[in-house]
């Protein structure tokens, strides 16, 4: 699915219509002290998560900010995020029963964030990854993949680098990176900036292959040497060697 | 000097004799006495003679080419020697621009003249159109100068242009800095006997402070900022940085000035005025001039003269006694192609009748006077012509007049463009492509710390996201490199704080530089040892058509007048501003090492032996490949050499040279104590030794090029311009005997030293005064072989890729034949290399002794490409032999050290010892095991190398031609690889080992488990199994409705939850998309659905609405769960959280509290080995600890002690799962 700027702005509108915003955050302290009293008349009532909801904050990020008030509290220093982390990962961690689970049903509940969604995404990320890598078998075309290529020494790695390089739709290409998610624009320009272009920096040329789609305005670094596409190209050239 | 030009025409002196006087200090014996006499008297002149003669045809040729292109060059002091012409005042400093030539000695006989000539000097400014800029007839600044001259009337109108090149007046704006020139129309000729006209050569800059010391400009070509602004790319040009050179800019404050001056003048004078608006377009009045008049040889006046000076002009061309023998034809070819004679309005012209053949009168009359000249000189040139490329020797050939006034030469010209194959071309520009990444030196081993190496992965992107902006915004208007880059460029260098860093960072620069601007354009050509480009790979016809068509389109203009000062063009200007932004010191110093030392590798570099005299198309092929070798490695030094002189000069530059003497000699001393960054003349030295001339001197022009005014002033310098200048004047051209030097090279040589002698910064009189010191020399060149020198390397297009000025003699005749200024000559394009090669990386010769020489001597007699197979077969096979070695010996070696090390950690213990320690118990095992690498080493390179080079060389080769070869080639292989075996083997077995330890240590830890005995799917898997994303989503969905909030109705059924398992089951079976951390998660969400079922959480849907469980249908769901933990989970599963607080905590909930579930789900864990009993009963015990309410408490305790009562099984199984699990029980927390 290729959209087009405007689609997607359309879309986008309707999605986000209240942007989680400072003044969220602002609304959030004022109520922080809601919480305990909403704890302290029914531990088991969804105290955190309809806080969240009320403030258009994601649950998993509320969670994440009521823990660390928690934790200041509770321990002097300030904690240390590995702690938050892995407190949020499992939250029988959590000293406070009931912060635990409030915690737990804002990490279940939430679809955009926290480290079950995390993991949803890393994992489609990686599906889409070995769906790849067998089409470029499939398709007989030799490559590195990142670990190897890590194993090498290199400091930036995309997911496959072509060891013969090969030319779609009249580019070449010597390396594919492959994204499990839709190019918009704010994600690609991150992209291009910490990934594609370091790749273009080191390889040359290469695919980057937005599973979901893209915003077509975005395929504009063609001649610079980054193409995208929404799925494995079909008109693939390799280096004929039979050619004298 | 007249005297000399007179008795030449009265024929007192022969032209040869003139010639021999002039070239050499010593008299011939060949030399008639009259002769000798004649010119005996006339000794301390000699020098002056040629600078006499230059100037002397500039002027007479001034009416003809009033507004011409930079012809001049330096030439001294012009009318010093006409008779009766008044004696100037000597004007200037050193270092102006009006001594370009001062007399160096002043004799007896010379210094009643000096004055005079003194004040001679370049006639022709900077710009060539100068004289364009609307003015009328005449000028308006007589006197404005400081200098009134009295004035021929037939000087006059030199303002009626004339558009003998047209791209020239295009670029070049009018140079009012010239104010003698321009005497006030009206003023009266003083008579015909009278003074002669006295021109200057070189533009007198007003300047307010210092009038009398002019700032130096480039001579023969327009100031820099002169150039429209429509020419980014020119504008860019700018030797020395951003923006416009202080030099130029004072030439727009005296333009200011001289604007005011002139208003001044029009009010005293309004009588001399003519109605043209200043500076502005060329005027539709001169239309009328612009088609040329036809040129007639029955009309040429004072034939005999003519044809006399012609040839001793010609003779001076040919001893290379000229500075510059390109910018004398493009001279000769504005004679050729002058348009008309300016009309002159009192008669001044007319040939005094008293003495038709002396120099009282004007040589050049009329055009035809011009054209027979010019056709007279060509004639004699015919050779250097005839190399040109085949776009000017048809340009030539088709010239209506030089076929009217010589039809033979006309027919060896079209001879000559028929044979000739010197197509020049464009390539197309490839887009910039980056450095790539070589884990050989660009890894993390190669850094420090792990801080410079991220310090430096980000650098590198931080370069070429500077570089990708630049290439995107540098041709905006507005757009400054400074501005736009140079803080990010900063910061950048900031961050280099380490050495190494440095080396790094320069070793990426380098490498950018030379794959970008290897081409003069800059914007292409490939780089050194990659392959050339796709679309050149494939050749089509049609892509070359569509080539053309581009070459078309993006051809950039003029390159700047026959002389143009040193540019960085194209991509260049990118690593120049770079440089200049970064200021960095350290940078700097990298930079020049580095380069430096490619200089030295590149021009020490073997290049093509000479060839056995073999006719078949085979080694013509060969040479091909010889010559766009040479010119790879040419074009690579040439660039090197220019940033090198660029950076290494840096410190000293400056516009405009001291302005005392004083001050000069203070500065002279400080620096000639300072070492040259290149010892470039000992590689001078070698060159000419070995006769590789014509591969330093091109390189060094470059680097000297760019030096700044002191420079060849400097002692060591001087030496270097002196050889330089006698290399110039033993490259006679019409010499051509064995071992001489080829023609082309010569014409490269002569083109680039010429170029050079007109730099700015070489001080004007070099060329004319060195003369002295340069038979010392001369033993010098003496070389026993034949070296490059000897050898055809050059081919035109590598000439007008070096030289692209040449092209600006295509340029003058196409303009004649288009006819028009209007069409500024556009059509003169950048040349840029169509084809390159690779340069494999040559060997060193480490073989000693006879074996060597008799290898050396072996290949001597063979083709070249010989040689190359056999050292490309030893250095790839010798470098295999390596990896080979590192693949199975030492892989060996590594799996012994993993074994040994087993051993160990079972006998010491888990921990094992220090890891320090293990490894020196390692290695010294198993480091003397290296020794065998050597044995085995030798096999390898036995075995490979013979088949290597026999697939490598033709067929035909003779037998014992291949067998030596072949051992040859298995010699230096093996000798390559034991070198390297011999001194690293060690080495590299310890570190293989040490890695290899450390793996084990690490493989000891916690995670083991995780990485151990990893199963993948089934041989019949066809990976239909539910994605793990998909599984995670759905079993994230059912534990956020179990945990709520949810609406009444909400709810799973029982089927769903019985599918989502047996999904499960799928998933954890076929692996083809599962990754750790998504099993980790999944093996989480299972315990926690298994605790939502204990505590009967789960909302189940069904008749008549939500409600729980049957317990049945819990217990069969829970051993679903446990035969998943227990056969298909890889990863560890926490299933101590079932027994968590947050967990347990759930049942307290419930009412009534229904217990048997998890004592139910105890057993299985331990009835299944999943969890120990110790394990479960320290967990319960730390349950006890929780807070919980009171009757809950209670009932755990009773859970505890039914659980306690249980029969203790002892299976043998047991402690292992025990320790499994607790294992487990770390990963989480850690995790």
């Amino acid at each position: 699915m290729i959209l087009t700027k405007a689609q997607y702005d359309e879309i986008a509108q309707c999605l986000v219509s209240v942007p989680p915003t400072r003044q969220s955050l602002r609304k959030l302290k004022q109520r922080f002290p809601r919480y305990l009293n909403g704890v302290g008349r029914n531990g088991a009532a969804p105290v955190l998560l309809e806080l969240a909801n009320e403030v258009d904050y994601a649950p998993s990020l509320m969670a994440r900010i009521i823990l660390e008030r928690f934790l200041q509290e509770h321990e002097e220093t300030p904690p240390s995020k590995s702690v938050i982390n892995s407190m949020l990962r499992d939250p029988s961690q959590i000293p406070d029963g009931v912060l635990a689970n409030q915690v737990y049903q804002c990490i279940v509940n939430d679809c955009c964030y926290g480290p079950l969604v995390d993991c949803i995404k890393h994992a489609i990320g990686h599906e889409h990854e070995v769906l790849l890598r067998d089409m470029l078998l499939e398709k007989n075309l030799s490559f590195l993949d990142e670990d190897q290529l890590r194993a090498k020494g290199y400091d930036k790695t995309p997911d496959f680098i072509l060891q013969v390089p090969v030319a779609v739709e009249g580019h070449i290409i010597h390396w594919i990176e492959s994204k499990a998610s839709f190019g918009d624009e704010c994600s690609h320009h991150a992209y291009l900036h910490d990934q594609f272009w370091s790749y273009w920096n080191r390889f040359g040329p290469g695919l980057v292959i937005y599973w979901y789609g893209f915003i077509q305005e975005l395929d504009c670094n063609r001649e610079r040497g980054i193409l995208l596409k929404a799925c494995f190209p079909t008109d693939i050239v390799t280096l004929c060697h039979s050619v004298a | 000097m007249a005297a000399v030009l007179e008795s030449l025409l009265r024929e007192e002196v022969s032209v040869a004799a003139a010639v021999r006087w002039i070239a050499r200090s010593a008299q011939s014996s060949e030399d008639d006495p009259g002769e000798a006499a004649a010119l005996s008297s006339l000794r301390p002149l000699r020098k002056e003679f040629v600078p006499f003669l230059l100037n002397f045809l500039r002027e007479q040729s001034s009416r003809v080419l009033p507004q011409g292109p930079p012809t001049p060059a330096k030439a001294p002091g012009s009318s010093a020697a006409l008779p009766g012409r008044p004696g100037g005042p000597p004007r200037g400093g050193r270092g102006a621009r009006s001594q370009l030539f001062p007399p160096t000695e002043l004799s007896s006989a010379a210094a009643a003249e000096a004055p005079s000539a003194r004040r001679g000097g370049r006639r022709r400014g900077p710009g060539p159109g100068r004289e364009r800029g609307g003015r009328g007839p005449g000028g308006l600044e007589e006197g404005v100068g400081g200098e009134s001259q009295p004035w021929t009337g037939g000087r006059r109108s030199r303002g009626a242009g004339s558009p003998g090149s047209p791209s020239l007046v295009r670029s070049d704006p009018p140079n009012l800095s010239n104010l003698e020139e321009f005497p006030p129309v009206g003023s009266v000729p003083p008579g015909p006997a009278g003074t002669k006209p006295s021109r200057r050569i070189n533009p007198t800059p007003v300047s307010e402070e210092r009038s009398l010391s002019k700032p130096k400009t480039c001579f023969t070509s327009p100031p820099i900022n002169c150039v429209p602004s429509s020419q980014p790319s020119v504008l860019d040009t700018s030797p020395w940085g951003h923006g416009l050179p202080p030099g130029c800019r004072s030439l727009q404050e005296e333009r200011e000035m001289l604007r005011k001056e002139r208003s001044k003048q029009l009010q005293q004078s309004p009588s001399t005025t003519c109605p043209t608006s200043e500076l502005g377009p060329p005027l539709p009045s001169w239309s009328g001039n612009l088609t040329a008049e036809s040129a007639d040889p029955a009309r040429v006046s004072s034939r005999q003269r003519l044809e006399l000076i012609a040839l001793v002009y010609s003779s001076c061309i040919a001893e290379n006694l000229v500075p510059n023998l390109f910018l004398e034809l493009f001279f000769v070819l504005q004679l050729l192609t002058a348009r008309r004679m300016v009309a002159t309005k009192d008669g001044d012209l007319e040939p005094s009748p008293g003495a038709p053949d002396s120099l009282e009168s004007p040589l050049f009359q009329s055009v035809h006077d011009c054209v027979f000249f010019a056709v007279q000189v060509l004639e004699r040139q015919f050779q250097v012509l005839s190399y040109l490329d085949k776009g000017t020797l048809k340009l030539l050939a088709e010239n209506e007049r030089l076929l009217c006034f010589s039809p033979a030469l006309q027919g060896r010209l079209r001879a000559a463009y028929e044979g000739s194959v010197a197509k020049v071309s464009l390539a197309m520009p490839p887009s910039a492509q980056a450095v790539s990444f070589q884990p050989e030196t660009d890894n993390r081993a190669n850094f420090s710390s792990d801080r410079a190496f991220h310090t430096f992965k980000k650098q590198r992107d931080v370069f070429f996201e500077v570089l990708r902006e630049w290439e995107d915004r540098h041709e905006e208007p507005g757009w400054d490199f400074e501005k736009g880059l140079g803080s990010r460029i900063r910061a950048m260098m900031g961050q280099l704080s380490a050495a190494c860093s440095h080396s790094h960072f320069v070793r990426l620069f380098q490498k950018q530089l030379l794959q970008m601007c290897q081409s003069p354009g800059g914007t292409g050509g490939t780089v050194l040892g990659e392959a050339p480009d796709v679309l050149s790979m494939l050749g089509a016809d049609k892509l070359g058509r569509l080539r053309r068509l581009q070459e078309r389109l993006v051809a950039p203009q003029s390159s700047g007048g026959p002389c143009p000062p040193p540019t960085f063009p194209g991509c260049q200007g990118f690593f120049r501003d770079f440089i200049l932004s970064a200021s960095s010191f350290q940078f700097n110093q990298h930079l020049m090492d580095s380069l430096s030392l490619k200089i030295r590798e590149l021009n020490s570099l073997a290049l093509p032996q000479p060839e056995p005299s073999d006719e078949d198309g085979e080694s013509d092929v060969d040479w091909q490949g010889e010559r766009r070798q040479f010119a790879m490695v040419l074009l690579s030094l040439r660039l090197l050499a220019k940033f090198l002189g660029f950076v290494a000069f840096l410190p000293y530059r400056g516009p405009e040279p001291p302005p005392t003497r004083e001050l000069q000699d203070s500065i002279l001393a400080l620096r000639s104590q300072v070492p040259p960054a290149l010892d470039v003349r000992a590689l001078l030295q070698q060159g000419l030794r070995a006769r590789r001339a014509v591969l330093t001197v091109p390189w060094l022009v470059e680097f000297l090029s760019l030096a700044d005014h002191i420079v060849p002033l400097l002692d060591y310098y001087r030496s270097i311009f002196s050889v330089l200048l006698h290399l110039h004047r033993s490259l006679v051209l019409s010499k051509e005997s064995e071992g001489e030097m080829c023609f082309l090279n010569k014409l490269l040589l002569l083109a680039v030293l010429g170029w050079l002698f007109q730099i700015p910064t070489v001080p004007e009189d070099l060329f004319f005064l060195e003369e002295g010191q340069l038979d010392a020399l001369e033993v010098d060149t003496v070389a026993s072989e034949l070296g490059l020198d000897g050898m055809p390397v050059v081919d035109q297009h590598l000439l007008y890729t070096c030289c692209p000025y040449i092209g600006e003699l295509r340029k003058l005749l196409a303009s004649w034949v288009s006819g028009s200024s209007a069409r500024s000559g556009g059509f003169v394009r950048k040349i840029t290399p169509t084809t390159t090669t690779g340069l494999g990386a040559q060997p060193p010769r480490t073989s000693q002794g006879l074996q060597a020489q008799l290898a050396q001597a072996f290949f001597h007699n063979q083709p070249p490409s010989l040689r190359r197979t056999v050292e490309f077969v030893a250095e790839r096979i010798g470098s295999n032999c390596v990896k080979h070695i590192k693949a199975t010996l030492v892989a060996d070696l590594v799996r012994q050290a993993e074994s040994l090390l087993q051993e160990q950690l079972v006998t010491q213990g888990q921990d094992g010892g220090d890891p320090a320690q293990l490894l020196e118990i390692l290695c010294s095992q198993l480091c003397p095991h290296g020794a065998q690498a050597l044995t085995q080493g030798r096999e390898f390179c036995q075995k490979k190398s013979p088949g290597a080079v026999r697939a490598l060389l033709p067929e035909e080769t003779p037998a014992a031609v291949l067998s030596s070869a072949e051992n040859i080639a298995v010699g230096l292989a093996t000798e390559k690889a034991c070198t390297w075996l011999s001194a690293n083997i060690t080495a590299l077995i310890r570190r293989e080992v040490k890695a290899a330890v450390s793996r084990t240590l690490r493989a000891q830890g916690p995670e083991a488990a995780a990485r151990g005995e990893r199963r993948g799917c089934s041989r019949a898997c066809e990976h239909h199994a539910p994605l793990p994303s998909h599984l995670i989503s759905e079993i994230k969905d059912v534990l956020s409705l179990a945990v709520g909030p949810r609406d009444p109705e909400e709810g799973v059924s029982l089927d769903h939850l019985e599918q989502l398992l047996g999904q499960l089951g799928q998933t954890l079976q076929c692996r083809q998309f599962l990754c750790p951390p998504a099993e980790q998660h999944l093996a989480k969400c299972s315990v926690d659905l298994a605790s939502l079922l204990v505590a009967d959480h789960i909302p189940v849907l069904g008749p008549p609405s939500p409600r729980g469980l049957e317990r049945g249908q819990a217990r069969r769901l829970l051993h679903v769960l446990l035969s998943l933990w227990k056969d298909d989970f890889q990863v560890p599963v926490p299933l101590q959280l079932l027994l968590s607080p947050r967990n347990v905590g759930l049942l307290a909930d419930t009412r009534p509290r229904e217990w048997d579930l998890l004592l139910f789900l105890l057993r299985e864990l331990v009835e299944k080995g999943l969890m120990g009993r110790t394990e479960i009963e320290a967990c319960l015990g730390s349950l006890r600890d929780a807070q919980w309410p009171k009757d809950f408490s209670e009932e755990l305790a009773t859970l505890f002690r039914l659980f306690l009562a249980e029969p203790h099984m002892p299976e043998p199984q047991l402690r292992a799962c025990e320790l499994v699990q607790t294992n487990r029980g770390t990963v989480l927390a850690q995790s």
